[in-house]
């Protein structure tokens, strides 16, 4: 798919961020708090979160055959408190596992929305970032980010485990920080990320938003 | 002891067992993962997850009965765990046992599953209604054994108070009923493969196969409810079976050591076996265990 079609750059923050990154709205009891005591509970929150990142187990192409050895004991992600998890509901950390075709991104976008956030999404491989070797197929998207937002990339085609372990490690290093702000991005810029998905899902027939 | 300071030292009871099942859940997996060459979680990540599970901003519903179904199986934990003495002789931890309790404590044992079914069916999800059925007919199934060998401990002890049959395995550890009764213990500790759902007895969550079974639409708060409710849970049933076969305890620590061997019992013949298909794990319910729990009735009946 031709990128030309879309706005190349998301658009800006509409609305000034939660102090410390809390990383979602506030609600109206949090508001009231105090700053050191809202900034405190963040980080207290926030190193709950990066220590137990529970993972989609959903592969898209065919980066997901490096996701496997993470769980095996040459890799072993469970040492991080990462788990592999077989449904949304339940799930932190969706992995975008390189080529994304239409189809797939259907499902992607119905199982993003039915996590609980926060919830964060890996882009895995260059067919993420660009398409990678897949730029020019006629089924497969191009850029991630135009249609779920992401909290990071991991280069390379494929990535290998160790890269992939790397990668969860600065995932909770921003967590911690209160830097993975996707899905509030999601939330905040809704319309322009319903539109590029629309643009490309003829057979639209999913709600507005999966509860 | 007053009322007040009892029920001040079950509250604090329901809590150290919370937190005495999420070390075990821990532990548990680290003994997995060290079986299986690895490295393994930090032993304290069970309250990880539990609290990360409760700072999660989203929590969808599907209902009512999906709302209460955590709520049942918390209350079917706690309430079992408060109806078994957890040391005899000491008032502060014989929570609130009595005479006859047994028998309610072999019906609260099924309760929170059947309030988890009532729930799950509810979320609508294919896996969930699967799981809920190969629960329901596995528990119908382990029941049995279990119910007989209760019997055999009941009527050899004369009594269905769970101190009673405590006080009569007193006097050195051959006269536990775990030495005295062998076929019971047999029967009951075969069922309590099944309760603990481990394999080959895994085939209501069973991973892999129907991905996370009833739970599977749960999320945040409710799950960090259910998680609670199951390590209660488990402490309430490895209490019981110390109790009921390892001749109960004097102390804290004797219960530490004793219920940690009743538990890793279950969790090592899990890491070993592959997991069964439901009717084979039925089969398995109805067959050698049953037949020994009916063979330890009919014994304590000649003996009497």
């Amino acid at each position: 798919m031709a990128s030309s079609k879309f706005p190349l750059a998301p658009p800006e923050h509409s609305r000034p961020h939660a102090p410390m990154g809390e990383g979602c709205f506030l609600g109206e009891t949090e508001r009231q708090q105090p700053l050191a005591l809202k900034e405190a509970l963040a980080k207290i929150k926030n190193w709950f979160r990066a220590n137990s990142l529970w993972v989609m187990a959903y592969g898209t192409g065919c980066g997901s055959i490096e996701l496997r050895p993470l769980t095996t004991a040459r890799f072993d992600m469970e040492r991080f408190g990462m788990a592999m998890r077989p449904t949304p509901r339940q799930s932190n950390v969706l992995i975008i596992s390189g080529y994304l075709s239409v189809k797939s991104l259907k499902r992607v976008i119905r199982a993003y929305e039915q996590m609980p956030s926060p919830k964060w999404v890996v882009g895995l491989g260059s067919c993420t970032i660009n398409g990678g070797m897949y730029w020019d197929s006629y089924n497969t998207i191009n850029r991630l980010d135009l249609y779920v937002p992401v909290d990071l990339y991991i280069a390379g085609c494929m990535p290998r485990p160790e890269a992939l372990l790397e990668g969860f490690g600065v995932l909770m290093e921003k967590i911690k920080a209160g830097e993975a702000n996707g899905w509030n991005h999601y939330l905040e810029q809704m319309d322009w990320y319903k539109e590029n998905q629309k643009k490309l899902i003829t057979d639209w027939d999913l709600p507005d938003y999966n509860w | 002891m007053s009322f007040p300071l009892k029920l001040m030292w079950s509250v604090i009871g329901i809590l150290v067992a919370i937190a005495y099942g999420l070390l075990i859940s821990g532990i548990i997996r680290k003994v997995m993962a060290r079986i299986q060459g690895r490295i393994g979680p930090p032993v304290y990540q069970g309250f990880i997850d539990l609290g990360k599970l409760l700072v999660l901003r989203t929590a969808t519903h599907h209902g009512v009965m999906f709302y209460l179904a955590p709520i049942f199986r918390a209350a079917g934990g706690i309430g079992l765990y408060l109806l078994i003495p957890v040391v005899v002789g000491v008032p502060a931890l014989e929570n609130f046992s009595f005479t006859g309790d047994l028998l309610l404590v072999m019906y609260f044992m099924f309760f929170g599953s059947l309030g988890m079914a009532l729930g799950a069916a509810e979320s609508g999800h294919p896996h969930s209604s699967i799981g809920i059925s190969r629960g329901l007919s596995q528990m119908t199934a382990f029941e049995l054994p279990f119910a007989l060998a209760v019997v055999a401990l009941a009527a050899s002890a004369g009594s269905f108070s769970i101190s009673d049959i405590v006080m009569a395995q007193q006097g050195g550890i051959l006269h536990w009923n775990l030495f005295t009764h062998p076929l019971a213990a047999i029967a009951a500790f075969l069922a309590f493969l099944g309760m603990n759902m481990y394999a080959p007895f895994n085939i209501v969550g069973a991973p892999q196969e129907i991905p996370a079974g009833p739970p599977t639409e749960f999320n945040s708060s409710f799950l960090s409810l259910m998680m609670a409710g199951r390590s209660i849970f488990a402490v309430a049933k490895m209490v019981l079976f110390m109790d009921l076969f390892l001749g109960g305890a004097t102390n804290l620590l004797e219960v530490l050591v004793k219920t940690f061997l009743i538990y890793f019992w279950s969790v090592f013949v899990g890491a070993v076996f592959p997991r069964f298909r439901t009717e084979q794990s039925i089969r398995f319910f109805l067959g050698w265990p049953t037949v020994a729990g009916v063979a330890a009735v009919l014994l304590v009946m000649l003996n009497r």
